[in-house]
């Protein structure tokens, strides 16, 4: 809402506060500002000049050779206006002034003939459209005064931040209440120039009202509550006097002519939107109100778009056709022109729900319907309609025919809400007593009608009637207004939560530091995705390019590889947590698991001159997997060597995480080049996603096992393997071939010679032996390593190194 | 001393030597093995060599002999030993001036970061955390918290829908509710997650950001508790001397509701002090009885306080980030300057 400052000012009578202090007043009474404009910025350098001779350019037949009057000496101007007018007052722009769009003017030959200055249009200034030319202003003035004062465009547009629930303040009058409460005034509405003082008769009647020939009828009460219709005949369409355009401009508007800005104005300041008609385009000189018919599809608003109806909309007709879509735009037929003569004049109140509903179907929102979605006084409609009719019998002249046709189809009734003093107390820490919720409530409007000490009654305003229905909504006001910075701010004891932490968190933090001390950074990317990559749709999608929500993350993070290797970065360690949506029933949410995905390309470690640089391979991807698996399901799932090729993994580097049922969990391996845009100089890309169980488990705690007491005997063993023999399956028959004496198993050697491939390589290993009773014998380890050799040989057909 | 004895002795020399060459860790540990094993004057194959005129003459060449091949076996080993040790000694006089041998040092993202410092704060102030699923339905996103889906107030937020009533949540206050109905008060928790909707990438928005929500539910919360609960946090995470405020708000969940700025004092280098503009950190308020009546619990016996707060845009504050698209762009640059 752009409030004016000095109209504020006019409705608040002693009020003296300057804005940046009504900033701080309102904002803490949860109406912010969102920062301040003059309606005269960028006009400081332009001056109120006259036109003391205007003649025919004598080498050009459309210009205009001006003399003019500027404050510093008779110049002379080339104007490209047809209209100058000899002894009239216009904006000058002198040498060196800049308009608005940084426009700096210079002495210029034009034609032959020297210009110095400017006679601008009202375009060229910013405050409107042209009318066919420059910009004739009104009154006395002297030539070379601040243009900015002399239009009165010295006022401060304040834009005031209104929440949804805060319809009332969406005038000069609402938001002036809550300025005069602090008992710094009282709101006034104030008077205008050459009131005529008329006083309405208002003829009430319910769905239908009549004068002569003009009829008003209501045929859908549940949209249209009351509609209120006045006719005022012999108007003369013009400009409107310059009081009325300052305020207008002020308060961020922009003039139009007399009877629209008049029904502009009133809105302004009472918050009630109103429209004027051409009494004489409707048919019938009659309004009905009913919603669109099955064949009045199409409607020409008046911003000259045509806008598709529907069936469900409400909207102004006259006995034959819509002419305005009722609460949101006027019709372009029905527009009040300079040629209009007899006006009708609407002031209505909408159902916000409907309003809103249409205005989301058009896409149109404007400040009427911005208004009645959020709610327009019911109580407030008569004197919004007697104010707009004055105003224009005021600047347009014009006489008012007949009385206000009122229909009023569904009267409004005030809400009286009971308040329980107890229930302040509960709510707010605080006690009121009935005498402070009255000095709160009632400079708001409220009333309190009665009252004991226990409970009070208070009558809501018509103008509070959406946001005020419950005691709640009284017991914020009295926090409101008295305000929250004058309540204690004190620990007081409370309950430990009675809501366990979820172990996904623990989970989560657990990953994430590990990760990170392993040298890999935490990255958040957005969840949206191409559709090759996603099962999920979303239906209004922020781009064409992205309409999915995905449903692995390690994509994501190729992509950011991407951007760095871009960036010329070629050590890059990437892992995120996000979720992974995948499609569940019809219109039920999609399934969501937790993902943690990891990529790494480039060095294992940073250069240094002691030793060689080694680059990131599949046993550092590995051992990551591992360690991730291990935390994240307490032990309870394995790496796997992935028998099948898994996208997007090279064929033969494809790791697989099985859980404790043998289901898939998740997949590592060699990124394939094709996966990723990278340049010639990147190394190979590794990457794992894996599934988190969504109640993990803790690891088990660890158990201590006495340190052993006897010596141990270790023995290597080399062994020629034939190539596909796994270092699983030798593992696994050593172990088992072993017997207890077996403490533990290494592997510390593989030899493979390319040069004489001989279908074998080389595995060596380390085996432990130890008994905790006592000491082992040389014999004895034979025994067993013998076994072993056998039991390799027969098995595996594997011999030891000779 | 017989020769059998001797053998037997370099025989074990032979086995204990073998280990003791595989088991030294490093060049000075290969070191001072070799000058035990093979050393001229006390090693111990010099010093049974230096026994042989003890031995009777006609033995003397087996335990020679013996003495000679154990010496081979062990030099050997040494050797071998010494070569899988690459170049480099551990005690020498190197200019220690020259950078460090490192390991990469990895990060939490900053947001993550700031999501964890805020949970810090409030688990030390007994809250426990939840979470949610991140598409909902419009239940759980706005029916459920007293957001009529034709109020404006639905529209704020710009909500990416799946389906006609499944959506991305535009918030974390869903799990709100959810936490209520699986739980009974007191409730005192916080819930850090992703939020969806639909604004283009600029400076300050993104289509997807964290959040993090709270919710106390108990008997006998108040605005008082509301109030000083917050004010704690907040100078906990900004610092003792923050000034907070308090502003009437709306949010269809809460009421009464509320905005809460905090007023930094930053101390500079050269120890002036400065205070800062007020900062909007979070929306807030006391929970709405239809929300607590909404989750089955009795609004006139259960009372609370909820909030949500952007760890975004507070990480952004915090760093000097000037754009909030930095976060999302995961340059390893931009990521290393958040090491801990």
């Amino acid at each position: 809402m752009n409030a004016s400052y000095r109209w504020l000012l006019d409705c608040v009578p002693g009020l003296q506060l300057t804005p940046e202090e009504i900033g701080e007043h309102l904002a803490l009474r949860g109406a912010p500002l969102d920062g301040t404009v003059s309606p005269g910025r960028g006009l400081e350098d332009v001056v109120v000049g006259r036109v003391i001779s205007a003649e025919k350019h004598p080498n050009a037949d459309r210009l205009t050779l001006c003399e003019v009057d500027g404050g510093k000496g008779i110049v002379s101007v080339v104007c490209g206006a047809p209209n100058v007018l000899e002894g009239a007052w216009y904006p000058f722009a002198p040498v060196g002034a800049v308009l608005p769009g940084d426009l700096k003017l210079k002495k210029a030959k034009i034609r032959g003939e020297v210009s110095h200055g400017m006679l601008c249009s009202a375009k060229e200034l910013g405050l409107g459209i042209d009318h066919g030319g420059i910009y004739q202003i009104h009154g006395e003035f002297i030539p070379g005064e601040s243009f900015i004062e002399a239009m009165g465009l010295d006022d401060v547009t304040m834009d005031v931040e209104i929440t949804a629930n805060r319809g009332d303040l969406l005038s000069h009058l609402g938001i002036s209440r809550e300025l005069a409460h602090a008992g710094r005034g009282t709101v006034l509405v104030p008077d205008f120039p050459d009131d005529p003082k008329i006083s309405l008769a208002f003829e009430r009647d319910r769905e239908e009202a009549r004068f002569g020939a003009v009829g008003i009828r209501i045929e859908d009460p549940d949209l249209c509550s009351r509609y209120l219709g006045v006719v005022i005949r012999g108007v003369s369409v013009g400009e409107s006097p310059a009081w009325l355009q300052q305020r207008l401009r002020g308060a961020g508007a922009r003039p139009i002519n007399n009877v629209v800005d008049a029904t502009n104005y009133v809105m302004l300041e009472l918050g009630q939107p109103l429209h004027a008609f051409d009494l004489n385009k409707l048919e019938g000189t009659s309004i009905v109100v009913r919603r669109a018919g099955e064949r009045e599809s199409k409607f020409a608003t008046l911003d000259e778009e045509h806008r598709a109806l529907s069936s469900d909309m409400l909207m102004i007709c006259d006995l034959q056709k819509p002419v305005a879509i009722g609460g949101v735009m006027g019709g372009l037929e029905s527009e009040v022109t300079n040629d209009t003569v007899d006006v009708l004049l609407e002031g209505a109140l909408f159902n916000p729900q409907s309003i809103r509903a249409t205005r989301k179907k058009l896409g149109l929102s404007t400040d009427a319907s911005y208004r009645f979605e959020r709610g327009v006084d019911p109580e407030g409609i008569e004197l919004a309609v007697s104010r707009a009719a004055a105003l224009i019998l005021s600047t347009a002249d014009g006489v008012i025919d007949g009385p206000v046709l009122d229909c009023c189809a569904v009267e409004f009734e005030a809400d009286v809400v009971s308040l329980r003093l107890s229930r302040i107390e509960h709510v707010l820490g605080v006690g009121f007593t009935s005498l402070e919720v009255r000095s709160l409530l009632e400079p708001l409007g409220f009333q309190l009608v009665d009252e004991d000490e226990r409970v009070v009654n208070v009558r809501v305003p018509g103008f509070r009637s959406y946001d005020v229905t419950r005691e709640i909504d009284l017991i914020e006001e009295i926090a409101r207004t008295h305000g929250y910075d004058k309540f204690p701010s004190e620990m007081r004891p409370y309950r430990p939560s009675n809501v366990p932490d979820h172990p996904m968190f623990e989970l989560e933090d657990e990953l994430r530091r590990v990760l990170a001390n392993r040298g890999l950074f935490e990255a958040q990317t957005p969840a949206f995705v191409p559709e090759s990559e996603g099962d999920v749709q979303v239906a209004n999608p922020l781009t064409s390019t992205e309409p999915f929500v995905r449903r692995a993350i390690l994509p994501s993070l190729l992509r950011r590889v991407e951007h760095n290797f871009a960036h010329g970065n070629r050590d890059v360690r990437l892992f995120e947590i996000a979720t992974s949506f995948r499609k569940a029933g019809k219109g039920e949410p999609p399934r969501e698991e937790a993902h943690l995905a990891v990529v790494m390309t480039g060095r294992r470690e940073p250069s240094h001159w002691s030793r060689r640089d080694e680059f990131i391979a599949v046993w550092d991807l590995k051992a990551l997997l591992e360690t991730v698996v291990r935390i994240s399901y307490a032990g309870a799932a394995k790496v796997i060597v992935e028998a099948d090729v898994v996208a997007p993994f090279h064929e033969g580097t494809c790791l697989a995480v099985m859980d404790r049922t043998d289901l898939s969990v998740g997949h590592g391996g060699l990124v394939l080049p094709s996966e990723v845009d990278a340049p010639v100089w990147a190394g190979d890309i590794w990457g794992f996603e894996i599934t988190l169980p969504s109640n993990p488990l803790r690891l088990p705690t660890p158990k201590h096992v006495p340190l052993p007491t006897f010596p141990a005997i270790e023995r290597d063993l080399a062994l020629i393997v034939p190539i596909g023999h796994t270092g699983a399956e030798l593992d696994l028959l050593i172990r088992n071939s072993g017997g207890a004496l077996l403490e533990s198993l290494e592997m510390f050697d593989l030899y493979f010679d390319p040069e004489n491939d001989n279908g074998m390589r080389s595995l060596a290993f380390r085996l432990r032996f130890r008994s905790a009773d006592r000491t082992l014998k040389d014999k004895e380890v034979d025994r067993s390593v013998n076994l072993i050799l056998r039991r390799l040989k027969e098995e595996l057909d594997v011999e030891p190194r000779g | 001393m017989t020769d059998k004895s001797l053998i037997a002795v370099l025989k074990k020399f032979e086995t204990e030597g073998l280990a003791a060459v595989r088991d030294a860790s490093d060049l000075g540990a290969l070191e001072r093995v070799r000058v035990e094993l093979l050393g001229r004057k006390e090693g111990s194959i010099s010093v049974v060599l230096r026994g042989l005129s003890n031995v009777p003459p006609d033995e003397r060449p087996t335990v020679g002999q013996e003495a000679n091949r154990v010496k081979e076996i062990l030099s050997r080993a040494i050797v071998e030993r010494e070569s899988s040790f690459i170049e480099g000694t551990s005690i020498s006089h190197e200019d220690l001036t020259l950078p460090s041998r490192a390991t990469w040092e990895g990060a939490i993202h900053p947001v993550t970061q700031a999501v964890d410092e805020i949970s810090k704060i409030f688990r030390d102030l007994g809250f426990t955390r939840a979470r949610g699923p991140e598409a909902d339905t419009e239940w759980y996103n706005f029916e459920a918290l007293n957001t009529p889906l034709d109020h404006p107030a639905a529209d704020e937020q710009d909500t990416l829908y799946l389906t006609d009533s499944v959506l991305l949540r535009s918030h974390t206050s869903p799990v709100q509710m959810r936490t209520m109905e699986k739980h009974d008060p007191p409730i005192r928790i916080i819930a850090p997650g992703w939020v969806y909707r639909r604004d283009t990438y600029d400076a300050t928005h993104t289509p997807a950001f964290m959040q993090v929500e709270g919710l106390v539910i108990d008997e006998g919360i108040t605005f008082v508790d509301f109030k000083a609960t917050l004010a704690e946090f907040a100078r906990r995470y900004w610092g003792p001397d923050t000034e907070v405020r308090f502003r009437p708000s709306f949010f269809p969940f809460t009421e009464p509701s509320a905005e809460v700025d905090v007023k930094r004092v930053v101390t500079r280098q050269d120890g002036t002090r400065e205070e800062m503009e007020w900062l909007e950190i979070m929306g807030a308020g006391m929970v709405d009885p239809a929300v607590i009546e909404n989750a089955g619990y009795d609004p006139e016996r259960y009372t609370g306080f909820a909030f949500g707060m952007g760890p975004g845009r507070i990480a952004m504050i915090k760093h000097g980030v000037d754009d909030l698209r930095r976060f999302f762009e995961n340059d390893v640059r931009f990521l290393g300057q958040f090491t801990s």
